[in-house]
């Protein structure tokens, strides 16, 4: 986030004049939506946001927002959102990735610009699958995963996001989904959050990865599969049948059953989003035996990356003569007469 | 000259002097040859010659000692003339230990000087050279003079009073030999005194010890000129236009003359590097240079480098990224991207030897073809090249006023040789320099649209920073349409798009080609580009004193070309591209000019010898008069081949060459 004065907008201000181009049915539409009803919401003034995309369904992004738009190489977008950041740090960025764009061909960039803590949200949409070149398999496809690239099911284990950012040292983790209600929450969390904001959102690709996330995301028996993680809030779940609680003898989370609304009683955990072991906890959680956990997993600012530059070049520059006939004459010089060619 | 140290004794006169000498010191990679060679050229420049070095080391930083691969060297070439190269042959060589011997002796002029510390000639020593047997004493060494003592055993005992260990003492023998150095040619030892004072600050005895060994290398020298081959040779300055003067590399001239432009176009600078050889000295130089505007961030690699860098100029700065072949391999999608969102950017290729990692601490000029070439997509971008150390600084501000002006990504070409030599550089006043303001677009260009990509009479688009209220606006790498820059795939829009974008290129101005050296018509021009100007520029010298009909032609832009280089070549009967690549600027010129252009390649990590350019010139003058040159040898695969498709001449004879 960014400290600025708010602008009163609405829905329609954040609307391009661009059609809309992903399939019918994308998870990307309701995606949009969140965002372009947040952005009012947080007072976000066109003119001085940024929103930068790698290549992917996911990067097209950009085209339909009413702000700035980078739309830029594959992979890469974290670096240039770096320099953009770098060249003016008073500007607001949000970066739009997805899994393949984010983990497989930019995941050395995803990891810098979480690790150096580059104040702007950063949006994972995780589809599972590569959508704009139809359809393979991607980073975080499960085991056996069937596709024109993995016929007989794809071998190797996926990465999981949030894990990876929280590991390479990002200050903020948040998860959602494309049709989630709280998704606008999540997204203000992470523009609450002064630094990196990593936020992996499931999204829908209804033509080559189809409901991949229904088992947690349809709303039928969701609150048996969805553990929302609110700060200073015990982790409850199951209409609060249910809760999370540290087994100390194997130090990992359990689920533990609820009566009578006691979770103090049950041992149920309060998260604390400062809490960076619980935290790696969260993220690693298996689906299935654990509900899904969604929200702010994790969030404790550090001073951003922008800042520390800018604090250097303050330092180096503070009384210094910054004249450019200074700059060239630094060294031992030395001076030829007009009559000999001696040296002086 | 202000001298504090009396060094001239009644009785010895300096011997009656060349106009230029070559002195080579060569030592193992821990010896501090290339500091020694520094201090000696700062020593040069401050008695008032002319000079060109050219420091030439390993790629290991400290290979094991005594190796051969192990050995750096660092030539010098200074006189009382102008001097464009770093010489072809030393007259003087300075060698630490018998693997510096071995490596540099064949390029030692017949009857040139050898001082060589024997204290090193240990039989290890001559083992790991490959010295059946030692050469100081088995009489190998007949055709030049040789001048050998034990320079280790009397730096101990110079430095004894200032309690180092034999280790550290002997670290001191490359400042025993600078003040034999500084001694032979009657130089001034104060200055160096004063930098060893200042560089040891905080550790007095170190700067003690070695002040102690330069002073005992100098009086060495006295001793020996009584008895041995060792003669004071003084170089009188050479004449030079009046003003403030410092010795300068190429890494140093392109930074500041970066630094320069960005503040011509009013832009703050964005740097983005990643460590490589021999290009991390820029970063190192600019890094401290914040205080002038600038802003470095060393990237995760070299795609980051550059699109950070892309990503600061679309936010109003000036980015620039440097490396080297291999980095710049890897920038080139981004690249594309610059030129599809017409943003400014400069990139800087320190060329080395290639391909993949190659030669990574050795000289070429192999990437033209990556720079002009080597993206996908027809993605024009200029290219400008540097002929020395001292004209990068110009041409790093060309390049900044060629991305401004055109808002497009420009690529700077200079090489190894150039990053690390050194030579003597008139200091530029800046009031002197035209300023290229940046505009930057503040309200719509249309009534009331905005159109990002409607372009002004020289081609280029409105710069457009984010911040700017009610410009928002969108773009990308994927096809824009002609005025929104909305994404338009339509066929009459990418045809229309990729013309634009290389008409704009096609049309940048760029000065008339001169003629750097000769007439403007004759029989044969030399042409060249890069850091070849100085072995070319005295190889045509040399001719045209025989009286040959040569002109030297050096050219700064590569593309687009100057628009009368065609007429101009057309005005010699035969044209010679000597080239450190297998005759990649030769392949531009028959391209873009139909012109019959032979190459002379050399791809030996080493820049040319004059004497190379010598021989290949004669062969052009078969039968004139103080000529020994033989005829120019056919070259099969440089020949008009109307099989494999080239140009065989006959589109000469009826058609309108361009």
């Amino acid at each position: 986030m960014n400290d600025m004065t708010p602008i009163q907008t609405t829905l329609k201000d954040w609307e391009t004049d661009q059609e809309v181009r992903w399939c019918p049915g994308c998870g990307d539409y309701a995606i949009l939506k969140a965002v372009q009803r947040t952005l009012p919401q947080l007072g976000a003034d066109p003119a001085n946001t940024v929103f930068v995309s790698g290549i992917g369904c996911s990067s097209r992004f950009p085209y339909y927002i009413e702000s700035y738009g980078f739309h830029t190489i594959h992979g890469r977008a974290p670096a240039f959102a770096t320099g953009i950041k770098l060249a003016n740090p008073a500007l607001d960025v949000w970066l739009v990735t997805g899994d393949g764009d984010g983990l497989s061909i930019g995941g050395n960039h995803l990891m810098h610009v979480l690790r150096r803590n580059v104040n702007m949200q950063i949006m994972l949409f995780n589809n599972e699958i590569y959508g704009l070149t139809k359809g393979q398999y991607s980073p975080t496809s499960r085991v056996g995963t069937t596709t024109p690239s993995t016929p007989l099911g794809s071998v190797d284990r996926p990465a999981n996001p949030c894990a990876f950012a929280l590991g390479v040292g990002a200050r903020f983790v948040a998860r959602g989904f494309d049709v989630s209600k709280n998704l606008p929450d999540v997204l203000k969390a992470a523009h609450a959050h002064k630094g990196a904001a990593f936020v992996e959102i499931f999204q829908n690709c209804v033509v080559y990865n189809k409901d991949v996330f229904d088992a947690f995301a349809q709303p039928k028996g969701a609150e048996d599969r969805q553990l929302w993680l609110e700060d200073g809030k015990p982790m409850l779940f199951a209409k609060e049948t249910k809760g999370l609680a540290l087994d100390l003898e194997n130090l990992e989370l359990k689920v533990v059953d609820v009566v009578d609304g006691d979770w103090q009683a049950a041992g149920v955990l309060v998260h604390n989003v400062k809490n960076r072991s619980i935290a790696h906890m969260l993220v690693e959680l298996p689906f299935g035996r654990f509900p899904m956990a969604l929200g702010v997993l994790y969030d404790d600012p550090r001073p951003t990356y922008e800042e520390g530059v800018a604090d250097e070049i303050a330092r180096a520059t503070a009384g210094k003569n910054t004249s450019l006939a200074r700059l060239l004459a630094k060294g031992q010089t030395w001076t030829v007469e007009a009559e000999g060619g001696h040296p002086a | 000259m202000a001298t504090q140290v009396a060094d001239k004794p009644a009785q010895t006169s300096p011997t009656a002097a060349p106009d230029a000498v070559v002195v080579r010191f060569a030592g193992d990679s821990g010896d501090g040859m290339q500091l020694t060679g520094g201090q000696f050229t700062l020593s040069t420049a401050l008695a008032g010659n002319d000079l060109a070095t050219f420091p030439d080391f390993p790629a290991e930083i400290r290979a094991p000692q005594g190796t051969l691969f192990g050995v750096s060297a660092f030539q010098i070439n200074f006189g009382s003339r102008e001097i464009n190269t770093a010489g072809d042959a030393p007259d003087v060589l300075v060698a630490m230990n018998p693997a510096a011997l071995k490596v540099n002796l064949s390029a030692l002029k017949p009857g040139g000087l050898i001082i060589a510390d024997t204290g090193e000639f240990t039989q290890r020593n001559l083992d790991k050279a490959k010295y059946a047997s030692n050469p100081i004493e088995d009489g190998s060494l007949a055709k030049w003079n040789v001048l050998a003592f034990d320079i280790s055993a009397l730096t101990v005992e110079a430095v004894k009073d200032f309690g180092l260990g034999n280790k550290d003492a002997l670290r001191c023998k490359n400042m025993w030999t600078l003040g034999l150095a500084l001694w032979m040619f009657d130089r001034d030892r104060q200055p160096l005194i004063d930098w060893l004072n200042a560089k040891f600050a905080r550790k007095p005895e170190l700067a003690g010890a070695n002040i102690a060994a330069l002073n005992a290398g100098h009086a060495y020298g006295e001793t020996a000129e009584l008895s041995g081959p060792l003669k004071k040779l003084h170089i009188d300055p050479v004449p030079a236009a009046p003003g403030l003067y410092r010795t300068i590399t190429g890494a140093e001239a392109v930074s500041l003359g970066l630094v320069a432009g960005a503040q011509l176009a009013g832009l703050h600078m964005f740097f983005g590097g990643y460590p490589i050889t021999p290009a991390s000295s820029i970063l190192h130089y600019l890094v401290k240079m914040k205080e002038f505007g600038v802003t470095t961030f060393q990237a995760e690699d070299e795609i980051a480098a550059i699109c950070s860098a892309i990503g600061a100029s679309y936010a109003g700065q000036l980015g620039v990224t440097s490396s080297s072949g291999p980095g710049i391999a890897l920038k080139g999608e981004a690249m594309g991207l610059a030129v599809m969102t017409e943003l400014p950017l400069v990139i800087v290729n320190s060329q080395r030897g290639g391909p993949s990692t190659g030669l990574p601490t050795k000289t070429e000029q192999s990437d033209l073809y990556q720079a002009v070439y080597g993206r996908n997509g027809d993605a024009p971008i200029p290219v400008i090249s540097a002929r020395s150390p001292s004209d990068v600084f110009e041409v790093a501000i060309e390049a900044c006023r060629i991305a401004v002006e055109y808002m497009t990504p420009v690529i700077l070409l200079t090489d190894g040789y150039i990053a690390n030599a050194a030579e003597p550089w008139k200091v530029p006043d800046p009031e002197t320099f035209a300023p290229f303001k940046a505009q930057f677009l503040t309200e719509k260009n249309d009534g009331d649209r905005l159109l990002p990509y409607a372009r002004d009479t020289k081609g280029a688009r409105p710069w457009i920073k984010p911040g700017t209220p009610g410009l928002m606006h969108r773009i990308g790498g994927i096809e824009k349409n002609q005025g929104t820059g909305n994404i338009d795939y339509s066929p009459e829009n990418h045809q229309a798009m990729t013309d634009a974008r290389k008409a704009k290129i096609d049309g940048i101005v760029v000065p008339d080609q001169d003629v750097s050296l000769g007439d403007a018509k004759g029989r044969l021009a030399v042409v060249g580009w890069g850091s070849t100007y100085g072995p070319i520029r005295r190889a045509v010298d040399n001719a045209r004193a025989k009286g040959l009909s040569v002109s030297h032609i050096h050219v700064r832009n590569i593309w687009p070309l100057p628009r009368n280089l065609g007429d101009l070549l057309k005005g010699f009967d035969k044209v010679l591209v000597p080239e450190m690549n297998t005759g990649q600027f030769k392949t531009v010129l028959r391209d873009q000019l139909l012109v019959d252009a032979e190459s002379l390649t050399k791809t030996s990590g080493q820049p040319f010898q004059i004497a190379e350019l010598d021989a290949a010139i004669a062969k052009f003058f078969d039968g004139v008069p103080g000529n020994e040159g033989g005829a120019v040898e056919p070259n099969s695969q440089q020949l008009p081949n109307p099989v494999a498709g080239y140009d065989d001449g006959s589109l000469k004879a009826g058609g309108d060459a361009q």
